[in-house]
């Protein structure tokens, strides 16, 4: 069995950065600040990520339990953010796994700013990230739409007088499944958990019924889902374009509404070619330009 | 292709289990696991997509740069990572690395190896140890036999009974006195149990005045033919402290038994504190503080670790001023192995009733709180005697660089404890050794496997025999290898060693 590995991954010119990987879970890891800050930080990190795979596995069965009534009880601590992270979502089908990427950077992220005062971070699970900024601080973050054909399709700029500390991505392209049909939803809230939470369900809400759009049941495309029988997207052919607008639609209702109850900041959305945003401030928070 | 349609066709047997990490997934055939690195390839786990990060990140123009300990500004407090995850690397461990007694020849590897842009060299040797023992722990409450009690293996004494300590009994085996000190047949007796001890088999031994046991690393220990399933909670007070509040509204008294110290919950400071009504039931034995009495019975295989089979022999009195009819009385061990539920008559006398389910969880909540038993092995020994001439001309200044951390001391490439003081007394737990590692000589002696591994410059400063080092490659390339993998709980051997604290 692999143990927790790590790696530095360097670009010239850039700063250099953590991976941390165990079994499904990859990190890679920015911090700024002053050096003995920032190795420490990254100390920490590293110290952090030893068992945090072991003790989620520990609870695996209770985490892909859907939510209902009762909250969990779960005792590891991403887990619980996990449970936290979801449970104002429980209205529909969720599980604390719609937001295990998320918690996971959270979990990381306060392992690095409680070690060392640090003018930004950044832990970023396969597109769940999770942010620390300094007051003063901003970060510019990159949205691609379509994992298949990479470029900037938009940029967030987060900086430290906004609320949002956490970014998640979902769609039906991403490595989890999804209900619904949309290219990709970005999120921004308060922390990685909660926005990957969000995302997630966000995502589930673009849909809409069509030939070209493909479904099976979630235990039928990746064993151990827990996802149980639902049908999760599969392929989606060209859709005309109202199709479009009217699975977009329902999305951004479900965004408006997570946005009434504090839930989110701001959402963007893209479903072939077309985008959405939810938000009233979001244009300061997501500036829509090409830089693919 | 014809047998991947095959196994499709019989998907049952075809699914992997995946090991690659502690997700364990079952993955059908042609699917990949939930970290799409591992995949049942016609029913075989195979690697699709090695290292998905890195391969992405040098498409962008991007390096990867190894993640060791003490590079790039790493100040190295942290382990590194397991080395074959960055590059192929190796350890040579003492195990069958043959000894050069009489020590004054060089050891038989000394084997140079680059770790972290620096020169190491690790000096590996079986050593033959007249000065060892064994120290186990037992997890266990029941009366193993008193104090300084001989350990006895087919009659000859191999050991004493040491300590007690939490939920645990120590047990010290071999040293020099038994190996070399006593007849002939005690030495060999001693050296043969050590030997079956530290290379993780089971022995039994007999304690003189108390009990007979079954101890092997890493198992239950089996006391008098019954294995030990789980360490008590805690004494009886502690027992008393973690669940008071829990019993408070079943019970009007709960007696926790206990060989060191028995618990009366109403008399205990935490039945004080919950404003519970004293129950005016005394129990034997001297009272230490309120609510916690030493010594109500003969330490023994009973309840709690006493001799008691019926609990009611620990009662002293029940006051007839203070106590009512009709009180509920629950009698528990500290592993809540044994438990009985009593009310008083009118006569306030205690007569045995059926249990109500809620005091049955409450006394399956303590076993549920106790962890499972074990028996740690672990062997010490003395390496400040003459095999340091095998490593170098200056044996004193080897002992010295183990102080001073210059010098890590592994073996069988897992970590030791270094005993501050004079010479190279280390402890290790067998456990984390590969199987089978240690040999004995008729001397009688144990033979263990012990690498010293310090930076090139070190270890020509202290005197060391320079014109015998070999290059790790050459020794890898040799015949006779047995290639494992390094643990993951051990520390990387080479990594350097003042950057590392003591397991």
């Amino acid at each position: 069995m692999s143990a927790p590995q790590a790696a530095w991954l360097a670009s010239p010119g850039g700063a250099r950065r953590l991976h941390l990987q165990h079994g499904p879970i990859d990190l890679v890891i920015g911090a700024d600040g002053a050096p003995a800050a920032t190795a420490a930080a990254y100390d920490a990190a590293w110290a952090r990520f030893q068992d945090i795979l072991v003790t989620l596995v520990g609870e695996l069965a209770l985490l892909r339990q859907p939510l209902g009534q009762a909250h969990p009880l779960l005792r590891g601590p991403v887990a619980r953010r996990m449970a936290a992270a979801c449970w104002p979502h429980r209205d529909a089908f969720i599980t604390p796994m719609a937001a295990v990427a998320g918690s996971v950077a959270d979990e990381i992220l306060q392992a690095m700013t409680q070690a060392a005062a640090l003018d930004r971070a950044y832990v970023n699970n396969g597109g769940d990230i999770a942010l620390h900024l300094a007051p003063g601080q901003s970060f510019r973050a990159g949205i691609v739409c379509n994992p298949d054909h990479p470029h900037g399709d938009a940029i967030a700029v987060l900086d430290a007088a906004q609320p949002a500390r956490g970014i998640a991505t979902s769609g039906w392209r991403g490595r989890s499944l999804s209900l619904g049909i949309a290219d990709a939803v970005t999120v921004l809230a308060e922390n990685a958990a909660l926005a990957d939470a969000a995302a997630t369900m966000i995502a589930n809400a673009v849909s809409v019924e069509h030939p070209a759009v493909q479904r099976q049941p979630a235990q039928l495309v990746r064993d151990d889902s827990d996802l149980g029988a639902l049908p999760v997207t599969v392929s989606v052919g060209v859709l005309p374009i109202f199709a479009v607008r009217e699975a977009l639609s329902h999305g951004v209702r479900r965004a408006h509404d997570l946005r009434r109850r504090g839930l989110i900041q701001a959402a963007f959305l893209s479903l072939q070619g077309e985008t959405e945003t939810a938000g009233g401030d979001l244009p300061a928070g997501i500036s829509q330009q090409a830089v693919g | 292709m014809n047998q991947a349609v095959a196994t499709t066709e019989n998907p049952k047997d075809a699914v992997v289990r995946c090991d690659a990490c502690p997700v364990l997934c079952r993955i059908r055939p042609g699917r990949a696991g939930a970290c799409d690195r591992y995949a049942n390839v016609e029913g075989v786990l195979t690697r699709v997509d090695p290292l998905v990060i890195t391969e992405r990140a040098a498409a962008k123009g991007e390096s990867v740069i190894p993640f060791l300990a003490g590079s790039e500004g790493w100040n190295g407090s942290v382990a590194a990572p397991p080395p074959e995850a960055v590059k192929p690397a190796a350890f040579v461990t003492g195990i069958g690395a043959g000894t050069t007694y009489p020590d004054y020849k060089p050891a038989p590897f000394i084997v140079s190896s680059q770790y972290d842009g620096v020169d190491m060299v690790t000096v590996v040797t079986e050593g033959i140890f007249s000065y060892c023992g064994v120290k186990v722990k037992i997890d266990t409450d029941r009366h193993l036999g008193p104090e300084q009690a001989a350990v006895r293996v087919n009659g000859e004494a191999i050991g004493h009974v040491t300590t007690a300590e939490y939920g645990s009994q120590m047990l010290s085996l071999g040293g020099v006195h038994h190996l070399t000190g006593g007849s002939k047949k005690e030495g060999t007796v001693t050296c043969d149990a050590m030997l079956a001890l530290c290379n993780k088999q089971p022995v039994t031994v007999q304690i003189d005045g108390g009990a007979e046991l079954v101890i092997q690393s890493g198992r239950p220990p089996i006391v008098n033919g019954v294995p030990e399933a789980r360490m008590r909670v805690g004494c009886g007070s502690a027992t008393i402290g973690i669940f008071a509040k829990q019993w408070l509204d079943h019970a009007d008294e709960v007696i926790v038994v206990d060989d060191h110290i028995t618990g009366v919950l109403t008399e205990h400071q935490a039945g004080r504190f919950l404003d519970m009504r004293l129950s005016g039931i005394r129990v034997r034995g001297r009272k230490s503080t309120p609510g916690r009495y030493f010594q109500v019975a003969e330490p023994g295989l009973g309840w709690g670790g006493t001799n008691i089979s019926d609990p009611l022999e620990i009662i002293e009195s029940i006051d007839a001023k203070t106590a009512w009819p009709g009180l509920r009385l629950l009698m528990v061990s500290t592993t809540g192995e044994h438990s009985a539920w009593y009310v008083l008559d009118d006569a306030l006398k205690p007569q045995p009733a059926p249990m109500p389910a809620a005091v049955v969880a409450a006394v399956e909540r303590i076993a549920e709180n106790c962890e499972p038993s074990l028996c740690t092995v672990l062997f010490m020994a003395g390496a400040g005697g003459s095999l340091r001439a095998g490593v170098t001309e200056n044996p004193v200044r080897l002992t010295l660089s183990v102080k001073d951390r210059l010098t890590r001391v592994t073996a069988g490439g897992a970590p030791v404890y270094v005993w501050p003081g004079g010479g190279i007394t280390y402890m290790v737990d067998v456990a984390r050794m590969p199987d089978n590692s240690f040999g004995y000589v008729p001397t009688p002696a144990l033979v263990a496997p012990i690498e010293f591994t310090l930076s090139r410059a070190d270890y020509a400063a202290l005197g060391g025999h320079m014109d015998f080092v070999v290059q790790l490659d050459d020794v890898l390339q040799g015949g006779r290898l047995s290639r494992q993998g390094q643990r993951p709980d051990n520390p990387w051997p080479v990594a350097r060693p003042d950057a590392e604290s003591q397991p």
